[in-house]
């Protein structure tokens, strides 16, 4: 694949992989960088790059998930609406698993509910168009990577006039929840590896808090195996130097101000929430998108009556903990006995981006030796 | 009272006409096309019997009979199987349904060692269907049979209310020979073993998935659907000790390597650079967050056999046209014991689950 293979390069790798063990050599501590960006969990476990780095390099799998931070009561809105006879709701895929109070959306669907799976959100679009006696409800979800897509289709339903169609929206903003994590002291990290998606649309200006205030190197970064390896070289490379600072390896798609045209249309659609509800991190300040009063004809929530539910996590998940990089998955007392990805109990389990689906699914082997020797529990536990 | 044949030559010419063979002339499939009727009747002789055409469906019993002694020339053993088909859309690049459901029963068949011989099959059909598209249905599957040297014998058709079924399902069952001295079964799988398979993974999946229209993606990735038995007739040939072989159908490359290690309770190990993948599937799956190893085939052949034979399987399946990219992936190992673990380009290892429900793509 053009534009792909270039950055799966195995010599290449081998050769940073090289560099960084020599880097890591001048370190005499234990180094924990954490990778925000689910998508780079899910490569890094793809690739197997986490068995490839030396000894005193530890990843961290932060929140960077945005399946795995959506709240129970916010799953539990989202089925309420669907089992409104009049409404057809369309989702991505990924969302269908997530576990609820009771129920996912993808058992409401067998139950009877109209729920469709969509590829972008215009396709929800189509739909309304097709269907002008129902209401469509666009299931809106993901960092600020998925905000610019659902804002232009909101755009788009105004700019055509359509009055059936209305967004549900968790959008939410990495910027806050990187900030409520590093004011976490239960957190010691030396460093991040930050999303490429996300950086794509807001750039790489907001991150310089990190190294300003915080005094932790940043490395925005891509998702092929060579981008990674370099990411975490570059942020070595700062450790060793005694640097803070935050840099761009994703250059060839990130630009230091983000994207003009995705920002205008997140502003012109969106306000920022008071406090959103983050699963297993509770609320955080200015950390949701909401859709501004202008397009409240398109606001799901405005628009018909949603119960806003606030459901406890399951007393043994500790997907927070896991989310905040405090606990390994394999740390988690229900990891791989009663929390599977056929019986999740955490949302971390059920996204391919979560720590605990990636570790379960490429990496329980190796860590399963882990687990035993840090002596916790493997019976089974019951939930 | 005795009714006396009528020899009244209107009447002769009336019970000619009554008789003769039946047209189908509705453009579309109806509710009476399922009565049990004359339309039914006439859609059976129309479009099934005239397809399919052979002296053991002519007879149009409720049943096909064969004459063991026939039957015992191919072997000792019978192989026996079915399943049903309900890809939408009916048509996509590189096959159709038809096609589909008799290459999968040959496969299905092939696979055991057997040698296939007849099959049935079953119809479901939607009210509303246009009966062209039945006729380019069976008529495929027509060609699909004669081209594998099967006959189609017996069947059945019903017609559903229009929305109980999606167009038309097709189920075929089918019956083949094994030849004495042959036992082709993953308990029969070794560490040291070979693994092996016929070509490019992933196509089928890939054609269905842009077919369906949903994403605004254009390649010229066609199906793999093929019949796979004169390629396993080969192989037996020149390795009747064969240790394992399934074709890789739904659940992909990945589901049929972890039946696999469940059944031997050994561990599999596969090398990504061997897996052969075109570059467009691998693309796809880019764009889409989906894994090529889960991607349904409809023409893989996947094989396990003693490694002094490996040479011999490999070269012998290259010189056949379903087997001409076949490549060795990897190896049968004692441990982990049930567990299929994939070496990355990089060298790193991880492993190859049972998938979860269906592949979902991801939002980013």
């Amino acid at each position: 694949m053009k534009y792909v293979d270039e950055f799966r390069n195995p010599e290449k790798a081998q050769a940073l992989q090289k560099e960084i063990q020599k880097l890591s050599q001048q370190i005499d501590k234990h180094i924990k960088i954490m990778e925000v960006c689910g998508g780079h969990t899910h490569a890094i476990f793809k690739y197997g790059i986490e068995e490839l780095l030396p000894d005193n390099i530890e990843l961290i799998h932060g929140p960077g998930c945005p399946v795995c931070v959506m709240p129970k009561g916010r799953i539990d809105d989202a089925i309420a609406l669907c089992q409104n006879p009049n409404i057809i709701f369309t989702t991505f895929g990924d969302a269908m698993r997530v576990p609820g109070a009771k129920t996912s959306l993808l058992q409401a669907k067998a139950q009877g509910a109209d729920i469709r799976m969509v590829y972008s959100p215009l396709d929800s679009l189509k739909i309304a168009k097709e269907n002008p006696n129902k209401e469509i409800v666009f299931f809106g979800l993901g960092f600020e990577t998925t905000a610019p897509s659902t804002a232009f289709t909101i755009l788009q339903a105004a700019a055509e006039n359509i009055t059936n169609f209305s967004m549900f929206s968790n959008h939410v903003l990495v910027i806050p929840a990187l900030q409520a994590l590093l004011e976490n002291p239960d957190l010691q990290l030396d460093g991040f590896v930050g999303p490429g998606h996300v950086s794509m649309v807001i750039g790489t200006e907001p991150y310089e808090f990190i190294s300003q205030e915080y005094h932790k190197p940043i490395v925005i970064s891509g998702f092929e195996p060579l981008d990674i390896f370099q990411s975490i070289w570059m942020l070595l490379k700062q450790i060793v130097e005694n640097r803070c600072q935050v840099e761009n390896q994703y250059n060839r798609l990130v630009e230091p101000a983000g994207n003009k045209n995705a920002l205008t249309a997140i502003n012109q659609v969106f306000t920022v929430r008071e406090k959103f509800a983050w699963r297993g991190l509770g609320e955080i300040p200015n950390s949701g998108f909401k859709i501004r009063e202008e397009y409240a004809q398109f606001d799901a929530e405005v628009k018909f009556t949603i119960p806003n539910l606030q459901v406890a996590d399951h007393k043994a998940c500790q997907c927070g903990e896991i989310l905040k990089g405090v606990l390994k998955p394999w740390q988690c007392k229900v990891f791989g006995t009663a929390c599977t990805p056929e019986t999740p109990i955490g949302t971390c389990m059920v996204s391919s981006e979560g720590a605990c689906a990636a570790y379960y699914k490429y990496g329980r082997l190796s860590t399963m030796a882990k687990r035993d020797k840090s002596g916790v529990s493997t019976a089974p536990l019951s939930v | 009272m005795t009714i006396i044949p009528n020899q009244n030559p209107l009447f002769q010419k009336i019970e000619q006409v009554r008789r003769r063979q039946g047209k189908v002339r509705d453009t579309h499939i109806n509710l009476a096309h399922g009565s049990g009727g004359k339309a039914m009747r006439d859609l059976i002789d129309d479009v099934f019997v005239k397809t399919f055409d052979n002296p053991i469906l002519s007879q149009l019993e409720d049943q096909a009979t064969f004459d063991l002694a026939n039957l015992s020339q191919y072997g000792n053993r019978l192989a026996f199987t079915t399943d049903s088909y309900v890809v939408d859309p009916l048509f996509f690049p590189g096959s159709d349904i038809g096609e589909l459901a008799i290459n999968g029963t040959i496969n299905d068949l092939a696979v055991s060692g057997a040698k296939p011989l007849y099959l049935t099959c079953s119809m479901i059909l939607e009210e509303g269907l246009p009966v062209e598209t039945l006729r380019r249905v069976v008529s495929s599957m027509q060609k699909a049979a004669q081209k594998a040297g099967v006959q189609i014998v017996t069947g059945d058709t019903k017609v559903v209310n229009r929305g109980c079924a999606d167009k038309l399902f097709i189920n075929t069952a089918g019956i083949g020979m094994i030849a004495p001295g042959i036992d082709i079964s993953p308990r029969n799988i070794q560490p040291g073993d070979v693994v092996i398979i016929n070509g490019e993974i992933g196509n089928h999946g890939t054609a269905i998935l842009i077919a369906r229209g949903e994403l605004a993606l254009e390649t010229d990735i066609e199906s793999d659907c093929q019949p796979l038995h004169e390629l396993v007739a080969e192989i037996i040939k020149v390795c009747p000790e064969i240790h394992a072989m399934r074709d890789a159908t739904r659940g992909g490359l990945a589901t049929v390597l972890n039946e696999f290690a469940l059944t031997a309770n050994v561990g599999i190990r596969i090398n990504e650079n061997a897996i052969p993948i075109r570059e467009e599937v691998n693309g796809v799956c880019e764009i889409l967050g989906l894994e090529p190893l889960y991607l349904a085939n409809e023409g893989k052949l996947v094989i396990v056999a003693p490694p002094e034979k490996a040479d011999l399987i490999l070269s012998t399946m290259q010189s056949h046209p379903t087997g001409k990219q076949a490549s060795i992936i990897g190896e049968i190992i004692p441990t982990p014991p049930g567990i299929v673990l994939l070496k990355t380009a990089f060298g790193a290892e991880r492993i190859i689950d049972m998938l979860v429900g269906d592949q979902l793509p991801r939002i980013c």
